[in-house]
């Protein structure tokens, strides 16, 4: 018999940024609020701090703040039919591990989507006729507007400090900003980061083809700024030393600067480390969800009742949490029916790097984590597709976030792997190299999804989650399109040679990407096609409730956070201002 | 000698690394006189003698000694890989270890093989052994010279050595990751000797606070590396931070 533990209103699955956005509010809307985290807590002082935090081998290569794959991690394969075999170490992307989530140790480039990606099948087909793309392209309309969600990425920016400039302030367009970005309210709450050399190379080229180059929106704070909550941070130091990494300067936004100082001066909130969950436990009968069941620091099963659950576990834990609870149907390939782990998507990602060789000082260990100089012309909404074939775009962008040598010593192309020569061009182009990446949405395909394993268990016992995922062919022709673009800014940046980093054939686990998965829980207008409705709220239990990226149809050619920002206050003004009150499906199946 | 003498001398011998250290950043334009190494520096806690000369001999064909800079075998990359193997790490602490094995999957899948990082070494270094013994009359890996040697390391790159336990490619690279690390990673874990990486492609190390100069473009940057064993660094920087210290939130600490 598993521990019970006293009722709480809500319960949380995750100590991330979600759930610390999410226990604040209904914290002080009067709900008691308990928030389980598997991992440790952690704070600024003193785990975060430096020099011990500036290790790359420890944080950026054994990966000591993220998920351990002994415990938990998931299964793998390509195509379905294939034999799926587990990740047996971390690598293409990092689920966090620890109170704070990934935003302990996240970069902040903070952006919101272009309008059109909320009503991307209505607008493909409207603007391009109903056959532009195939029916393997399974992209859908959210369920919720740029409009609708533009007061809350306002919000968001504001308790997160971002730095940036304004490209479409209430559709008036201001050079120096992303004209190709739907219209905001206000400008950014900070003004953008400084710019290194790389970022004034890349601008200079870019601009000079005819683009409109600025400032990545950034998190890492560009003067002390204190935030809606009270919050106080401190401008951040270009430290190089931010993705994989804890802030020790009280610069980068994260739940522990940012929103758990005032989320915790409400004693009805906690948090309980420590505390893995396994199971939400339902009534399938009243359709509620009546708690969750954990495995506490001590390895027991404690039973938490709650009035209402909340997932925010990230992204792929959310639909595989619900798959292991045998909460609604499982989505199934061969059928295309079934709505629990479909439209998995991901990022899809390309590189050129630009070798000066010698004739220019880069500093690459200048850097910071949401530091670089962007181009939005070719993202979804900036360009017409017609004859292309495809949907989608991304943005480019020259970054310099870290000089860090295990992981950055750039080459050129023909340069041998290793020995004298290896080592000759390592010493000539470290600081002397800028590397331009894509940004690349990702659409989602039938043959995408998640489910569960049957043949492999977590040290919980529980069945593995498991991944099936390739880049689609629409997402091969967007990136072929877009990075022959950037290769032609590379090429103007005046380097003596580059190198281009193709789309890999094949999508592979092993090494690091993006930590942008999204999908598998997504949200919609129709039970048939999604698992929450677009407020977020679950169609089969009403008092479930699942933020995150996994309510994305698809995912854009940006970093997610702004829009899983965004989503999680538009949510919580569904529940604060009518759910709570009374309590029902907000919206009719 | 009594315990408690022991110690104390112990603590003498921190004091004098702690003041050496306050004088590196000061002293910057002179290149640093290269330390003897300490009597612990060329312990070997996981490999044997043939398999520390088998790995020494090929990290330095990996990454050898040319006219500016040491290689490999100077910057202790033996050393580092070694202290790696006997950690937590080479016993696959974070590694999901359980069967089904399937060594034979699509690389797109990751790692698959069943040994942890230790076993891998240890295995994959007999297996080369055996194979070099057999195929060069008799002679160690480390007596065939360089060009030879160079052919062997090739050929595990590419599988072209079917050794009997696992695909060489997969040791190869493991080896090539781990030597690069050794290179680079923070002096403290026993590689990157006189920082010898982090000078030549000119990082700064632990050290880190550019906010005045990351927009002067094309600055020569000329301060000393320092690592994370730099107590003053760290003192100092623990004292500018003192200021804006909250007190902790009171989440829970468990
Ligand atoms: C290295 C890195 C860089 C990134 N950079 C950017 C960026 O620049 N821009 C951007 O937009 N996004 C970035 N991201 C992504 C960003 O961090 C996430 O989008 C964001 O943190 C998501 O918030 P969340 O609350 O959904 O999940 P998280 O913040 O990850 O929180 C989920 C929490 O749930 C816990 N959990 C999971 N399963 C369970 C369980 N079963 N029981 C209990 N607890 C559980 C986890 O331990 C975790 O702490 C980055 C991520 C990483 C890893
Ligand atoms: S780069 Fe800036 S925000 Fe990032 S960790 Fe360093 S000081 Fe903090």
């Amino acid at each position: 018999m598993p521990i019970r533990m006293k009722e709480v209103d809500v319960v949380l699955v995750g100590g991330g940024m979600t759930a610390a956005i999410v226990g604040k509010h209904l914290a002080e809307a009067g709900k008691t609020v308990v928030a389980l985290e598997r991992g440790p807590m952690r704070d600024t002082v003193p785990d975060f701090q430096s020099p011990s935090m500036h290790d790359e081998l420890k944080y950026s290569i054994r990966y000591a703040l993220m998920q351990n794959a002994a415990t938990q991690t998931l299964s793998f394969r390509n195509f379905v039919g294939q034999e799926a075999l587990p990740m047996r170490q971390l690598g293409s992307f990092l689920p966090a591990d620890g109170v704070g989530g990934a935003m302990v140790h996240w970069n902040g480039q903070t952006w919101r989507f272009q309008p059109e990606w909320f009503r991307l099948k209505s607008w493909t087909e409207e603007r391009y006729g109903k056959d532009h793309v195939g029916d393997d392209v399974t992209i859908q309309d959210w369920g919720v507007s740029y409009e609708e969600l533009e007061p809350h990425y306002d919000f968001f920016e504001k308790v997160c400090g971002i730095g940036g400039f304004a490209g479409n302030l209430r559709g008036e367009t201001r050079a120096g900003g992303n004209p190709f970005e739907g219209p905001r309210q206000n400008d950014y709450p900070n003004p953008p980061m400084k710019q290194p050399l790389s970022g004034k190379l890349f601008a200079d080229a870019a601009s000079g083809l005819g683009y409109h180059p600025f400032p990545m929106p950034s998190a890492n704070q560009t003067r002390a700024y204190t935030n809606p909550y009270g919050a106080e941070m401190q401008p951040c130091m270009y430290c190089g030393y931010c993705e994989t990494y804890g802030c020790e300067h009280f610069a980068k936004a994260s739940p522990q600067i940012a929103i758990l100082p005032a989320a915790m001066k409400n004693s009805n909130f906690s948090i309980r480390p420590r505390s893995h969950v396994i199971r939400i436990e339902h009534d399938k009968d009243a359709r509620i969800a009546t708690g969750v069941t954990y495995v506490d620091a001590q390895g027991r099963e404690v039973f938490q009742p709650a009035g209402m659950v909340v997932l925010c576990a990230f992204a792929h834990h959310n639909p595989i949490l619900l798959l292991q609870s045998g909460i609604g149907e499982p989505y199934d390939p061969a059928t295309r029916k079934g709505t629990v782990g479909r439209n998995y998507s991901y990022q899809t990602m390309t590189a050129v790097s630009v070798f000066y060789d010698g004739t220019q000082r880069i500093n690459p260990y200048m850097g910071a984590g949401a530091l670089g100089t962007v181009i939005d012309d070719w993202n979804n909404g900036s360009f017409d597709h017609s004859g292309l074939g495809f949907v989608g775009g991304g943005y480019i962008a020259a970054n310099q976030t870290s000089g860090r040598p295990i992981n950055h010593h750039p080459v050129p192309d023909g340069t041998p792997r290793w020995g004298r020569a290896w080592k000759e061009a390592v010493a000539r182009h470290y600081n002397s190299t800028v590397t331009l990446s894509l940004h690349g949405s990702s659409t989602p395909h039938p043959g995408n999804h998640l489910g569960l394993d049957r043949t492999y268990t977590d040290a919980y016992g529980q069945p593995l989650g498991m991944m099936t995922f390739d880049f689609p062919y629409n997402d091969r022709l967007m990136a072929r399109h877009l990075t022959g673009k950037m290769r032609e800014i590379g090429q103007a940046m005046g380097g003596r040679s580059i190198s281009v980093s193709w789309l890999a054939d094949h999508y592979s686990i092993a090494p690091y990407q993006t930590t942008h998965n999204s999908g598998g829980a997504i949200m919609g207008t129709d039970p048939r096609t999604s698992v929450v409705n677009r407020y977020l709220q679950s169609w089969d239990l009403h008092n479930l409730w699942i933020m995150g990226a996994s309510a994305f149809p698809q995912n854009a050619g940006y970093n997610p956070t702004g829009t899983v920002g965004s989503l999680t206050y538009w949510a919580l003004q569904a529940i604060t201002g009518d759910y709570l009150k009374n309590p029902r499906p907000l919206v009719q199946a | 000698m009594s315990e408690t003498l022991s110690r104390r001398d112990l603590f003498k011998v921190a004091g004098a690394a702690g003041a050496a250290a306050a004088a590196g950043p000061a002293a910057a334009q002179t290149q640093p006189p290269v330390a003897e190494p300490a009597d612990g520096d060329r312990v070997l806690f996981f490999f044997t003698d043939p398999e520390a000369r088998f790995v020494e001999a090929a990290a330095e064909r990996l990454i050898p000694k040319d006219p500016r800079w040491p290689g490999a075998a100077d910057a202790g990359v033996l050393f580092f890989i070694d202290r790696q193997l006997a950690s937590a790490w080479g016993a696959g602490d974070r590694m999901y270890l359980k069967g089904p094995w399937k060594p034979e999957a699509a690389p797109e899948q990751g790692y698959q093989l069943r040994f942890t990082p230790a076993e891998l070494y240890r295995i994959a270094i007999g297996e080369i052994g055996e194979h070099c013994r057999q195929a060069y009359g008799g002679k160690e890996f480390w007596d065939l010279g360089e060009p030879v040697m160079d052919e062997v390391l090739g050929k595990l790159e590419t599988g072209g050595i079917a050794l009997p336990s696992l695909p060489s490619a997969v040791f190869f690279e493991t080896l090539l990751a781990n030597t690069i690390e050794g290179f680079f990673a923070d002096p403290a874990y026993g590689g990157n000797r006189g920082m010898a990486g982090w000078r030549m492609v000119g990082f700064p190390g632990a050290y880190a606070q550019f906010v005045d100069l990351v927009d002067v473009h094309g600055h020569e940057y000329r301060r000393e590396p320092i690592g994370i064993g730099n107590t003053a660094a760290r003192e100092a920087h623990l004292k500018a931070h003192a200021s804006h210290m909250p007190a902790p939130t009171g989440a829970g600490r468990p």
